[in-house]
């Protein structure tokens, strides 16, 4: 009975938390060129692919852990790690949904994604990422319609090999920092999408992550190309099951936009955070880059950060088209022992190029946040301007909050602002809140959530609600 | 350049009078230097300004020793004018003069410390080799109660009697309770190509004041480190103020610990660059108790292809709780090819404060040169009255009238 109460109890703190048993396909444990070619073999990929992956791993050798970063964390054995793991279900992929494994199925239902398309009302294309392999994707044939690719990237290597080719690896290159090479060697599967010249993309596409076996690092790449004139919207969520140990996220996601071409990256991330005195946890240590390759070409990351027990990742902004923009609106909470070191880094290389910056920072309990940002204004880039917002907000006095800015300017027709505050909830705003009946813990919720307005403004409508409920579940218990 | 430094340590060691004790200290300090080398950009604090490239490229081989045998005469027409004031004068890094002929004798103590080698509260590699050469050091002591009435002018002179040398300052000020301390910085050079690194450790006991004004107006080739590092007891101010303008290269950094509550630090600091000078500023505040206080504003000009660099760091730890902090630091890029970079960084453990930061740089204005050409100004001259106005809102935030006043004349602001 006891046991069965804490159950739920957990359950309640962390509601993705649960495991399911599923029985999986595993490379041999370590890290080593037979198993990136085991791997590379599973996926059936082509020669080009394998010789990709071999070169970063080659790199990878060479390279060695960054150790700059504030939250610092036991050293990682990467030899005692499964780099791949898939449902056995998956071995012969499944043609359509009936044939998936009614447990995967259920798990995603769990998870509040039918990946049934006819029980869906609002149209989200999904991409479902289970460990290591890409399990369904929803809406493909409507979108084929239109011209757009929305496939596993494992499929589109097979299939789109020319688009892969050309553009995988041009923003993160395989000669990149630690991680990302490492993931450039091993990564397993993700979500490719091309968005063809002129094509409005008609629904949200979207990626679902799950990491459910044990001991597994998580390497998807993602590769998302808009090309001249095209817009599309897209969507990013993460869970995972509670376990005791910490588990490795290493993720790319690589974005182009050519001419004219928008792209709307969201992501709510709420990898399992760990539990109260910091124990297990995810490392979510990912590099997320897009290119604004064109003229008046945008990029927008949205990012609202509550999962994990170490966040570091900084999603940038390569503004090489002349009158490009870039833009990061991000909300990051850390609670109990999470930490946090993110931002972003907007490089402006084209003339009249346009970047903004909002970040907010909550952190409470016992954890730490840091905003770590690159603003670089190089001498071609001609009439550009920065703004830049970071502020953050204190709960308790065992908590910490940090912004570290860099700020480059080597253009003088060239502006950058830069504000950056640090406060608390104020007595009078809870008094207020708490006069017109709110509990205390609702009257943090509400203002907290005014707080983040800003950037759960930007969020598309589904997600923005979720996204609003888990501001408030993260905090809880954090008041008092 | 480890053959060099052994060899001109050798040469300082002989011509000073040390316990054995003290020349094995001088010696670890050597050796440590000798292992760090001067600082390159792989350190985050050096990140901006490569010092052992900068050195490298401005100056080649670098000597160490210097010979302090024989005096140097005092240029008495060097003086500031029109302020009475006490004095300190370093030429060639050989101190000639101290004297404090406007003071109550009994209230001021200056204490030789350069038998002694006091452990500095830094530990790089700077800092190691200023312990290592420093071959005077002494102490200034103001007394319980007593406040200078006139303020200290510490002229730093080097002459083209020196090339390629490298100089080492360092000097202790002591602020009793109730005291107060006027200090200006004064930087003179007709040398060129020398490295100048300086280290200054102010103790501020409670409720006493200290004001250093730094002044590096004349233009030189010269290449400067200093710093500054400041503990505050209860209710201390201290207020910097760092006019960053003449040398080829010049770095300040102010190391402020903030130790007692209602303790207060000011740093207001100016870059006004042309000619590929590169010069930086850094600073960390740390506030270590409750009811404590920071202010920084950093202001730069920068024409032709010159470089700025402010690094400003505020620290609130978990018991400083109420504690007020705030930076701002603002540029104006006057040619294409200046550059202006910024590390404006907070790092918090408190709930209960209020700390801000903010940083903005861009060009002149034109739509306000647009409105002062049509009050019939010309270009020049609203390009002229802006840049005026801009500074002068650091010059302001100086507390001394007769200080203001001076600094004002010195860099020809018109009010």
């Amino acid at each position: 009975m006891d046991n069965r109460q804490k159950e739920i109890d957990n359950l309640k703190d962390y509601k993705y938390g649960f495991t399911t048993d599923i029985e999986n396909t595993r490379a041999p444990k370590g890290l080593n060129e037979d198993v990136i070619k085991f791997i590379s073999n599973v996926k059936k990929e082509p020669q080009w692919m394998l010789d990709f992956r071999l070169k970063a791993f080659e790199r990878f050798k060479q390279l060695k852990e960054p150790n700059w970063q504030k939250p610092k964390y036991p050293k990682i054995d990467y030899q005692d790690l499964y780099y791949y793991s898939a449902p056995k279900s998956m071995k012969d992929k499944p043609k359509n949904l009936d044939d998936l494994d009614p447990k995967l199925l259920e798990t995603y239902k769990k998870l509040g994604i039918p990946l049934q398309e006819q029980k869906r009302l609002n149209g989200i294309a999904v991409d479902a990422v289970f460990d290591s392999v890409s399990v369904a994707t929803t809406f493909r044939e409507e979108l084929t319609k239109q011209g757009i690719i929305f496939c596993p990237i494992s499929e589109a290597i097979q299939n789109h090999p020319e688009l892969v080719k050309k553009y995988l690896g041009s923003v993160i290159p395989v000669t990149d920092h630690f991680f990302a090479t490492l993931n450039s060697a091993v990564f397993t599967d993700g979500s490719f999408a091309y968005i063809p010249e002129g094509v409005r993309c008609p629904m949200e596409l979207s990626t679902y992550f799950r990491i459910n076996a044990s001991n597994t690092g998580q390497f998807e790449r993602t590769l998302i190309v808009a090309d001249k004139g095209s817009y599309v919207s897209y969507l990013e969520g993460c869970t995972a099951p509670m376990r005791d140990e910490n588990q490795l996220h290493a993720a790319n996601v690589e974005l182009v936009a050519l001419d004219d071409a928008e792209i709307k990256y969201s992501t709510v991330q709420n990898w399992y955070p760990g539990d109260k005195d910091g124990k297990g946890g995810i490392y979510n240590f990912v590099t997320k880059r897009g290119l604004c390759k064109g003229k008046n070409s945008k990029i927008s990351w949205t990012q609202v950060e509550t999962g994990s027990a170490i966040t570091w990742k900084y999603p940038s902004c390569i503004l090489k088209g002349d009158n490009s923009v870039g833009e990061f609106y991000s909300i990051a909470i850390t609670n109990n022992h999470q930490k946090a070191d993110t931002g972003t880094k907007m490089i402006h290389l084209g003339k009249n190029t346009k970047s903004k910056i909002i970040s907010k920072g909550i952190s409470a309990g016992f954890s730490d946040m840091t905003y770590r940002g690159l603003v670089d204004i190089s001498s071609k880039a001609a009439n550009s301007n920065n703004y830049t917002q970071c502020d953050s907000l204190l709960m308790g006095n065992k908590c910490g909050a940090h912004t570290v800015p860099y700020i480059k300017n080597k253009n003088s027709e060239s502006n950058i602002a830069h504000e950056a505050t640090t406060s608390k909830i104020s007595e009078e705003q809870l008094h207020y809140c708490q006069q017109r009946g709110l509990s205390a813990e609702e009257a943090v919720g509400l203002i907290v959530n005014g707080f983040c307005k800003e950037v759960l403004q930007q969020l598309p409508m589904e997600f923005a609600v979720e996204a609003q409920k888990l501001v408030g579940i993260s905090l809880e218990g954090s008041v008092g | 350049m480890k053959e060099q430094l052994q060899k001109d340590f050798d040469n300082t060691i002989r011509h000073l009078t040390l316990s054995q004790k003290d020349i094995e200290i001088k010696k670890f300090y050597l050796d440590n230097f000798i292992n760090k080398g001067f600082p390159n950009r792989k350190e985050e604090d050096w990140k901006f300004s490569d010092l052992k490239q900068i050195i490298k490229k401005n100056i080649g081989e670098l000597a160490f020793y210097s010979d302090y045998t024989s005096t140097n005469k005092v240029d008495t027409s060097a003086f500031v004018d029109g302020l009475e004031h006490n004095k300190i004068v370093f030429i060639n890094g050989r101190i000639e003069k101290i004297d404090f002929d406007y003071e109550k004798k009994d209230q001021i103590e200056i204490i030789d410390q350069s038998e002694t080698i006091n452990k500095f509260n830094n530990n790089s590699s700077l800092s190691d080799l200023n312990s290592a050469f420093t071959n005077k050091s002494f102490k200034i002591v103001v007394k319980k109660g007593y406040q200078l009435l006139k303020p200290l002018i510490i002229y730093h002179t080097t002459n083209s009697k020196i090339w390629s040398k490298n100089i080492n300052l360092r000097l202790n000020f002591e602020l009793y309770e109730n005291s107060s301390l006027r200090l200006i910085d004064l930087f003179r050079d007709t040398s060129e190509k020398n490295f100048i690194n300086i280290f200054y450790n102010f103790n501020l006991k409670e409720n006493s004041i200290l004001k250093n004004y730094k002044v590096d107006k004349f233009e030189n080739k010269n290449i400067k480190y200093s710093f500054n590092n400041i503990e505050q007891d209860k209710n201390s101010v201290s207020e910097t103020f760092i006019l960053s303008s003449g040398s080829n290269f010049c770095k300040n950094e102010i190391n402020c610990n903030l130790n007692g509550k209602y303790s207060s630090a000011f740093v207001n600091g100016i870059f006004s660059l042309n000619n590929n000078k590169h010069h930086e500023i850094r600073t960390i505040i740390n506030h270590l108790t409750e009811n404590t206080k920071s202010y920084q504003l950093i202001k730069s000009v920068l024409e032709e292809s010159s470089r700025a660099v402010y690094q400003g760091k505020i620290f609130v730890n978990s018991k400083a709780q109420k504690t007020d902090g705030y930076q701002l630091s603002k540029a104006i890029l006057l040619n294409k090819d200046s550059e202006f970079n910024a590390k404006p960084e907070l790092e918090i453990y408190a709930d209960d404060v209020k700390c801000s930061h903010g940083s903005a740089s861009g060009s002149l204005n034109e739509d306000s040169i647009f409105y002062l050409m049509s009050r019939g100004l010309n270009y020049q001259q609203s390009r002229e009255l802006l840049i005026n106005g801009f500074l002068l809102d650091v010059v302001e935030k100086i507390t001394d009238p007769e200080v203001k006043n001076l600094i004002k004349n010195m860099i020809g602001i018109k009010e």
